[in-house]
């Protein structure tokens, strides 16, 4: 990989995309910048999209909620001419790599997601005005709004062209939105996912791709008038002004390890493991609703969701030889629980309700993670509420028992409050702990029952809360064995092992995304009807059709 | 580590690896004591708790000089901690790892290999134990019940040694796993031993000897293939067992040795030439040669079945992994690492017996069952000089290696002793020819009165040649005290 691939995008200057502010309603033009990708050897034609497209577009979902409460409506529409979207640049994913491919598709899925996020938790809705071939990515992009208006101008038309024109799946929830959220008949989604030049006008409605059909002259009258219904139907009582998502501290060092105001990463790349630790917050939690305005994305909860949903991001992208990431915390239980309780008792404020509503999405985000996800709970830690959840949210967790010689950090303990139960759901719409305790609810009760106290190994280790307990004797040598365990087996195998203990329970529309779709999708990523010297994907546009080898698997 | 010749007596356990100064380990093995202690008075000798035996005791790992002798009472013994000195700079012999630095830490990626290598290991040293129990009752000999408990005694410490190691490199699971040692029982329905020869019972001293000779020997070729092991902290330790080892090889070689000589001296007093003529040789209070060769074909056909199938994935992933080699590993004159080599083993090919080479790394148990036959073999060798310098025409021989099998290729057929393939039915008829009968098991039992006299032995068993560390002939072995 070469130059590191960041997630910070400053909003003075979009390449991609234009947003234009009416009261509540915002217009949202896609614009990409043919010249504009993130790598070189391929061009951005006919609005078609890479990752740094999508990390602009993530960052103004982003932004849309924090800087801009007011907005009710945001219309996406296409500023280019007879092209609403033609969807992820082909030429991009042909020369990506393997694992440069599978974590696009992931980062992209996770912003189609924030669309309906937005709506469901905060009052903002996205709808699409389509203009123009909206193919591929471009409807998936759509799929994810929800309403959508398509013209009927004889020429514009939905499409889902990927099967027949690549060889490979709409992998960023196409399939699935198709059948799981517009609810089209099977058979129709069949017939439309293998249709090359989509579905246009009337059809379009009466098989459910679309919502409304709208004749060209008088569609963009429509579109104003469904923004100006959908606004005045939703009675968000949210402010006019909102807090400005002022720039991370963050400063890079020598070897990749990374500090921010409350995260550092560090890298040992001998042993392929990073380790994140979080430092609690220093100062009491905030008095006043006005305060936590005040403060902004200087307060603590809003800052640490900011540089680990970062960190995250860049180890996802920029460390692929990293299998395992460590969480460690340190600071006070206490003051971490407070600051957490002072927005679920405020949760009514617009901001309160943003800031935990992101912790969601960056937790959902850890879950989704591809690596060895472990905890360490060491004396001093605050693994407390919010940050309680990554103990449920790691694939092993291990806990230091007792007092550890020459350390005079306190006991390690941990501390639940009522965000461990169901603040923060995971894909599957179960809380960490009801997916953790799916055979065993009771646990949950007794868990619930030692709310807001300490509690220490002993405790933490009957109610069933971290994996393992070790005490000083024991410790190093316990946690060593384990990361060269670990380090040993294959990426791949742990990879799949992990995606399948995770996310135990009920399937949602985000499991069966992240899952069947995108496990069957990187499959055909991996294999040579769309990767190899013939097929689909390196062909495509040579005028030869891709060459199949016609076994089915 | 250099300085660890000698043995220190600072913590309630002797060693030489520093525990006085290692507070974890220290700690956990003082825990298991006294489960320890439980079980040596519960499934120990039975019956001789309190009487002084004369033992050996280690006191250094200096092959010159490491044991010295006294009277001690068995659950006082001084079992230690005891490691072969670190050899400087050694290397990984054999496997993917060759010529890399030994380890001294747990390899992480060989941990699970390592501890369950170590648990099967451990497990047969207190089987033995257990297995033996009720001997010292019928013993033929103060000189023989000493012998036996010295290689309980022994067992004991082998036991603690492959505790040690769990103790100290395996973190939880190792302490776990060193309890389970002491659940586990010998012949128990509920939580038996791990491995069939270690729940037989061992009902007599014949059976003890042979024991001795060929179960203790697997033991012996498996301390020897782990002594080549990477992980050098377990091949310090089974280096120095085998030093051990070897006399419980002696006790049960010689034993049978004895037994062998009273029976050829008795036969030829009485004028007896043909050594088939088994009531006539009973006659004499002694065990008939045919019936010894039955007890042989039974212990060494168990004992190879210790060795585990022909063809072994888990024996080439722990060789391939450096942490179980070949025996005398560093003497053998090849790569050492067996990627493309083969090695002809003895298979079972649509009903008939053939040779058949096959990866040498899978072959790796086959290898040292070989070396094993090869060692077993100069016994029988040695036990047939004595039958024949006292004129009796009969050869001892070992069985074929399909005869008689509970595990690998051949369980699936019955052979001869010769090796030929024969039905069920003419095995159900013809077994109790090659193995011992209800009846040849009771008449041995027969026999088994105990002579407690300094100096005397029953009258199946011959006088050793020496007394253990040259005591005279009449020497008071044991001090025998109701316990």
């Amino acid at each position: 990989m070469g130059e590191r691939i960041d997630f910070q995008v400053d909003p003075n200057s979009y390449r991609h995309w234009r947003i234009e502010y009416n009261n509540d309603i915002a217009s949202l033009y896609m614009d990409v910048d043919e010249n504009g990708g993130l790598f070189d050897g391929y061009e951005l034609k006919l609005n078609s999209y890479d990752l740094g497209v999508d990390i602009e577009l993530a960052d103004i979902v982003q932004r849309m909620r924090f800087e801009h409460p007011e907005i009710k409506v945001v219309v996406m529409r296409s500023a280019k001419d007879k092209v609403f979207c033609a969807g992820a640049n082909i030429r991009m994913l042909g020369r990506s790599s393997h694992a440069l491919k599978v974590n696009f598709c992931k980062f992209t899925n996770e912003t189609r997601n924030t669309f309906e996020a937005a709506s469901e938790d905060s009052g903002q809705l996205y709808m699409s005005a389509v203009k123009g071939s909206c193919a591929g990515g471009g409807y998936e992009l759509a799929l994810a709004t929800n309403y959508i208006l398509l013209t009927d101008d004889g020429s514009s038309s939905v499409s889902l062209p990927e099967v027949p024109l690549l060889a490979v799946l709409p992998g960023t929830g196409g399939l699935t939105r198709v059948t799981d959220k517009r609810k089209v008949r099977r058979d129709l989604a069949d017939v439309f996912c293998t249709l090359e030049e989509g579905v246009r006008g009337q059809r379009a409605k009466e098989w459910g791709l679309v919502d409304e059909v709208v004749s060209n002259a008088k569609f963009d009258a429509v579109v104003g008038e469904r923004a100006r219904e959908f606004a005045d139907s939703l009675d968000t009582g949210k402010p006019s002004n909102g807090i400005e998502l002022t720039p991370l501290s963050r400063t890079f060092e020598e070897g990749g390890n990374i500090r921010y105001s409350t995260v550092s990463v560090d890298i040992d790349r001998n042993k392929g493991i990073a380790r994140i630790d979080i430092a609690g917050p220093a100062d009491a939690a905030p008095k006043t609703t006005e305060q936590l305005e005040r403060d902004g994305a200087e307060s603590w909860m809003l800052r640490c969701a900011r540089e680990l949903n970062d960190a995250i991001l860049n180890l996802r992208l920029n460390e692929l030889e990293v299998g395992v990431i460590v969480f460690g915390t340190q600071g006070s239980n206490e003051l971490v629980s407070a600051h957490e309780k002072f927005l679920i008792d405020n949760k009514d404020h617009w901001l309160a309700n943003e800031i935990l509503k992101f912790w969601k999405r960056v937790l959902k985000r850890v879950d989704m993670t591809s690596r060895s996800l472990v905890a360490l709970v060491e004396p001093g830690s605050c693994f407390a509420g919010v940050l309680a959840e990554l103990l449920f949210s790691v694939d092993r967790s291990y806990m230091a028992e007792g007092e550890f010689e020459d350390d005079d950090r306190p006991v390690a303990s941990i501390l639940l409050n009522e965000g461990n139960f169901g603040l923060y759901p995971m894909s599957n719409d179960l809380s960490r702990l009801q997916t953790r305790f799916l055979g065993d609810p009771d646990k949950i009760v007794s868990a619930a029952k030692r709310k807001n106290e300490p509690l220490e190994a002993g405790e933490v280790d009957e109610l069933g809360l971290v994996t393992f307990c070790f005490d000083d004797i024991d410790w190093d040598d316990e946690i060593r064995i384990f990361f060269e365990e670990r380090a040993k087996f294959s990426p791949d195998a742990m990879t799949g092992m992990e995606a399948n203990l995770r996310f135990a329970g009920p399937e949602t529309m985000e499991t069966r995304i992240f899952g069947r779709l995108t496990a069957w999708q990187n499959w055909i990523f991996q294999r040579p009807n769309a990767v190899g010297a013939e097929g689909a994907l390196q062909s495509y546009g040579t005028g030869v059709r891709g060459k199949f080898d016609m076994g089915r698997v | 580590m250099t300085n660890l010749m000698n043995v220190s007596y600072d913590t309630q356990i002797p060693n030489n690896v520093g525990l006085s100064s290692d507070k974890r380990v220290l700690k956990a093995l003082e825990k298991w004591h006294p489960g320890y202690i439980n079980w040596w008075k519960d499934l120990g000798p039975n019956g001789f708790h309190e009487s002084q035996v004369y033992l050996r005791t280690a006191v250094s790992v200096d092959p010159k000089g490491w044991a010295k002798f006294d009277y001690v009472k068995m659950p006082e013994y001084r079992w230690g901690i005891l490691l072969a000195p670190q050899v400087e700079d050694r290397r990984i012999p054999f496997g993917e790892h060759l010529g890399e630095p030994v380890w001294q830490e747990v390899p992480g990626e060989y941990r699970a290999m390592l501890r369950r290598l170590i648990v099967i290991q451990g497990d047969t040293e207190p089987a033995s134990v257990e297995q033996q129990r009720f001997l010292g009752a019928t013993a033929p000999s103060l000189y023989d019940m000493r012998n036996l408990f010295q290689v309980n005694v022994e067992e004991g410490r082998h036991l603690w040694a492959m505790v040690y190691l769990l103790q100290k490199y395996f973190g939880r699971d190792g302490r776990e796993e060193a309890n389970e040692l002491l659940r586990r029982q010998s012949g128990s329905d509920e939580a038996p031993r791990m491995l069939g020869a270690f729940n037989e019972e061992t009902p007599d001293w014949l059976s003890f000897f042979m024991f001795a000779c060929f179960t203790d020997r697997d033991g012996k070729m498996q301390l020897e293939s782990l002594a080549q092991s990477g992980f050098d902290p377990l091949s310090r330790t089974c280096r120095f067992m085998i030093t051990e080892e070897a006399h419980h090889m002696f006790v049960g070689e010689t034993g049978v040795g004895r037994v062998i000589r009273c029976t050829c001296e008795a036969m030829k007093e009485a004028g007896i030439t043909d050594p088939y003529d088994i009531n006539a040789v009973r006659e004499l209070g002694v065990i008939d040669l045919p019936t010894i060769q039955k007890k042989l074909n039974l212990h060494y056909t168990l004992s190879l079945d210790l060795f585990g199938s022909e063809v072994s994935t888990n024996a080439a992933n722990a060789f391939n992994a450096g942490i179980k080699g070949r025996f005398r590993e560093t003497k053998i004159d090849d790569d050492h690492q067996l990627k493309n080599s083969t090695y002809p083993i003895m298979r079972l090919r649509d009903g008939v017996i053939v040779n058949e080479d096959v990866p040498a790394l899978s072959g790796i148990n086959m290898r040292l069952r070989d070396d094993y036959v090869r060692d077993a073999s100069g016994g029988v060798r040695r036990w047939n000089a004595i039958i024949e310098k006292l004129g009796i025409e009969l050869e001892l021989k070992v069985p074929h290696q399909a005869f008689h099998r509970q595990i690998g290729e051949f369980s699936a057929v019955h052979t001869t002793p010769e090796g030929l393939i024969i039905s069920d039915d003419q095995w159900k008829d013809r077994q109790l020819e090659w193995l011992p009968s209800k009846e040849d098991g009771e008449y041995i039992k027969s026999l088994m009165k105990p002579e407690l006299e300094p100096g005397k032995y029953a009258g199946w068993i011959a006088p050793p040649r020496m007394g253990i560390d040259n005591k005279p002939g009449d020497f008071e072995y044991v001090q025998i005290q109701d316990s």
